[in-house]
């Protein structure tokens, strides 16, 4: 008796607590919620979807090369419509050193860049600036192109790779590096090319995680006696550190798919004759861009659609290595302290 | 691929006015790009005269012809001409429209156009990375009294795919051995050497900038950019430059009577441009829409007709009156699916 009477009591002084608190819009804010969670998860699940539809039907388009070719398509270098015999490999070269050369370029100056904009530059100077940097994101890749071909590869041929030549035509390795016509079209200026293309991605991305850093941590290295440089190499960059290696990711992204400015200087050259940077070469996207309206059916357009895969898979391993690397750093992180 | 930026512009721009305002049957088209000025600007003149709306989606050849095989466009346009067994097994009848003609291009300090004299062997010697200087003793050999330097050859070629390169790849197959056997012909193929530019423009680019570069543009362009270009020795060994008469000589000595399968490089003609090529229509013999097939039938011979006038103002050379004639006759094989020819004559 006791037991129910202080039961129903309960239940009584729990519904007259509840009742009020919960006003009657809640329930339907519930069933939005519902909603909005399929929703979201719907989107989600889209985009999931929609890649593996994407890889899927690349892995279809490309299975006659795949068959036909098997992994030797990686390392064969000759690509030769007439004959339907083809191979990647002048071109992941192509898209690989290209990229690299771009971020060897780009990436100090993007940090530079950042670090003048967030700790030296003068205030009236950091907008402008500021400003200028991530319009040069906003120019089409193709003016990019344009002008690399008519404006920067004579520039180029000119006063960089002719001096180079004179200086290492009798030096060994670097000699090899720098053989070829001095003509301004290869390896070399494409890599320069993507290197302005990106280096704005980069310097933006890098300046702000470079400002969120917490004003109290870098006043009280500097009120230690910190110079700026110690204060941005030990307080700065290794806050910012997930930011910075996220940025440079994103700058190889663009740089591994750009397609119009590269095809416009890389020279489109299908032979791997030599591993100097001034030898014309190709890259996917500018094999892709040029042969895709005009390849046959068949091996032809497979293998085409092959080194689109390839790229794909390029692009996947690049970031998740940049993930591994930021796990890497943030295990060390723990150990340190 | 063919850079007439205000011509193509203004073609185009008359092109979409044409798809706004007309109010009737609409043709579509799809394929080669080097025949797309000209047939926006016959669509345009055609759609004032009638009120039939043509519409040419300029995709490029193979994709042109895989629209034709898949049925989804009324003709397909094709710079390279399919041999006979294959038009028969995909059921396809083919006719050429207009000729062009490629032309060798260089940039060597002092050469003027029609000053340097080149051989097909030499030429094909030349992109085989054989000949690499051009004091070699060979081109020496040809250009008697003319100042070569003694420097490293350029060449310059199409990165993309082009019917301007199969045109030119089937020249050099047919006059240099080693070619045939190295390379062969293609709208692409494994070049030995030299850089690619992309598209005409590009390739001009590239031969503008380069000192002592080579390269190969249609004509309209060389003409129009005014690159100097080279004289050819053609089949019947004569010396010739490139214009439309010696482009319409080279049409003149095809066998048209036999097969519209006709490249026209290497004609056997005295006055014939040896790296000459014709761009091609291809229609289904058996129309599952015989009023479409009719109508764009009208419009090609409307063009033949009326059209000369435009093609030779963009620099494109119009089909002889035989060879026009010729097609005509052919056009009774597209039926309906009766059999039944869908112009009804």
């Amino acid at each position: 008796m006791d037991a129910t009477l202080s039961e129903t009591s309960f239940r009584k002084e729990a519904q007259t607590v509840q009742m009020p608190e919960e006003p009657p819009a809640r329930r339907s804010g519930r069933l939005g919620d519902v909603i909005f969670l399929n929703l979201t998860r719907g989107a989600a699940i889209l985009t999931l979807l929609l890649l593996a539809g994407i890889l899927l039907s690349l892995m279809i388009g490309a299975w006659p090369s795949i068959r036909e070719f098997g992994l030797r398509f990686l390392w064969t270098a000759e690509w030769d419509p007439v004959q339907e015999k083809f191979g990647g490999l002048v071109m992941i070269y192509g898209t690989l050193m290209t990229s690299l050369i771009a971020l060897i370029i780009a990436v100090p100056v993007s940090f530079g860049i950042a670090l003048f904009l967030t700790e030296l530059s003068p205030k009236w100077l950091k907008r402008p600036l500021g400003t200028a940097i991530e319009l040069l994101a906003a120019i089409p890749s193709i003016v990019y192109g344009m002008w690399g071909l008519l404006v920067f590869a004579p520039i180029l041929s000119k006063y960089v790779q002719q001096p180079l030549q004179a200086v290492f035509t009798d030096v060994p390795v670097l000699g090899s590096l720098f053989s070829g016509a001095p003509v301004g079209i290869g390896i070399l200026s494409a890599g320069i090319i993507l290197a302005i293309m990106i280096i704005p991605f980069i310097a933006a991305v890098m300046r702000d995680v470079f400002e969120v850093t917490p004003p109290m941590l870098k006043e009280s290295a500097y009120g230690v006696g910190a110079t700026t440089w110690e204060v941005v190499w030990r307080v700065v960059l290794p806050y910012t550190k997930a930011g910075v290696v996220g940025g440079v990711m994103l700058g190889l992204g663009r740089a591994l798919g750009e397609t119009m400015a590269v095809t416009f200087v890389i020279g489109n050259f299908n032979q791997l004759n030599s591993l100097s940077l001034f030898e014309a070469a190709n890259s996917i996207t500018s094999a892709l861009a040029n042969e895709f309206a005009e390849a046959t059916p068949g091996l032809h357009e497979a293998s085409l659609i092959y080194l689109g895969l390839i790229l794909f898979f390029i692009t996947l391993v690049v970031l998740s290595f940049s993930k591994y690397l930021l796990l890497q750093l943030k295990k060390r992180e723990g150990s340190r302290t | 691929m063919r850079l007439l930026p205000i011509k193509a512009l203004a073609a185009g721009i008359a092109l979409a006015g044409a798809v706004s305002t007309g109010f009737a049957q609409e043709i579509t088209g799809a394929g080669a790009t080097f025949p797309a000025p000209l047939y926006a600007k016959w669509a345009d003149a055609y759609n004032k005269a009638t009120g039939a709306r043509i519409n040419y989606q300029s995709v490029g050849s193979g994709a042109g012809m895989r629209q034709i095989r898949g049925k989804t466009v009324d003709f397909g346009a094709s710079d390279a001409p399919l041999n006979d067994a294959d038009l028969a097994k995909d059921g396809l009848i083919q006719f050429p429209t207009v000729i062009g003609g490629v032309v060798p291009v260089v940039n060597i300090q002092g050469i003027q156009t029609r000053e340097m004299r080149l051989t097909g062997q030499v030429l094909g010697d030349i992109y085989l990375g054989k000949i690499t200087k051009w004091n070699d003793p060979a081109i020496a050999a040809l250009n008697p009294g003319v100042k070569l330097p003694d420097a490293a050859i350029s060449p310059v070629r199409r990165a993309d795919g082009s019917g301007t390169t199969f045109i030119f790849t089937n020249y050099l197959s047919k006059v240099n051995p080693e070619w045939k056997a190295k390379v062969g012909e293609g709208t692409a193929v494994n070049w030995p050497v030299g850089a690619g530019g992309k598209g005409n423009e590009g390739v001009s680019a590239f031969v503008q900038r380069l000192p002592n570069s080579i390269g190969y543009v249609e004509y309209a362009y060389a003409k129009q950019n005014k690159i100097p270009y080279v004289l050819m020795q053609n089949a019947a060994g004569t010396w010739v430059a490139p214009d439309d008469l010696t482009f319409k000589a080279a049409a003149a000595g095809a066998e048209w009577q036999k097969s519209f399968n006709q490249v026209l490089t290497n004609q056997a003609g005295k006055d014939a441009w040896p790296i000459t090529g014709a761009t091609f229509i291809m229609m289904h013999t058996k129309q599952d829409k015989p009023q479409q097939a009719a109508a764009a039938l009208k419009f090609f011979d409307w063009a033949y007709a009326n059209g000369d006038k435009m093609a030779d103002d963009l620099d494109y050379v119009a089909l002889p009156d035989s060879v026009k004639a010729l097609i005509r006759q052919q056009w009774v094989k597209i039926g309906d699916g009766a059999g039944k020819p869908v112009l009804g004559k």
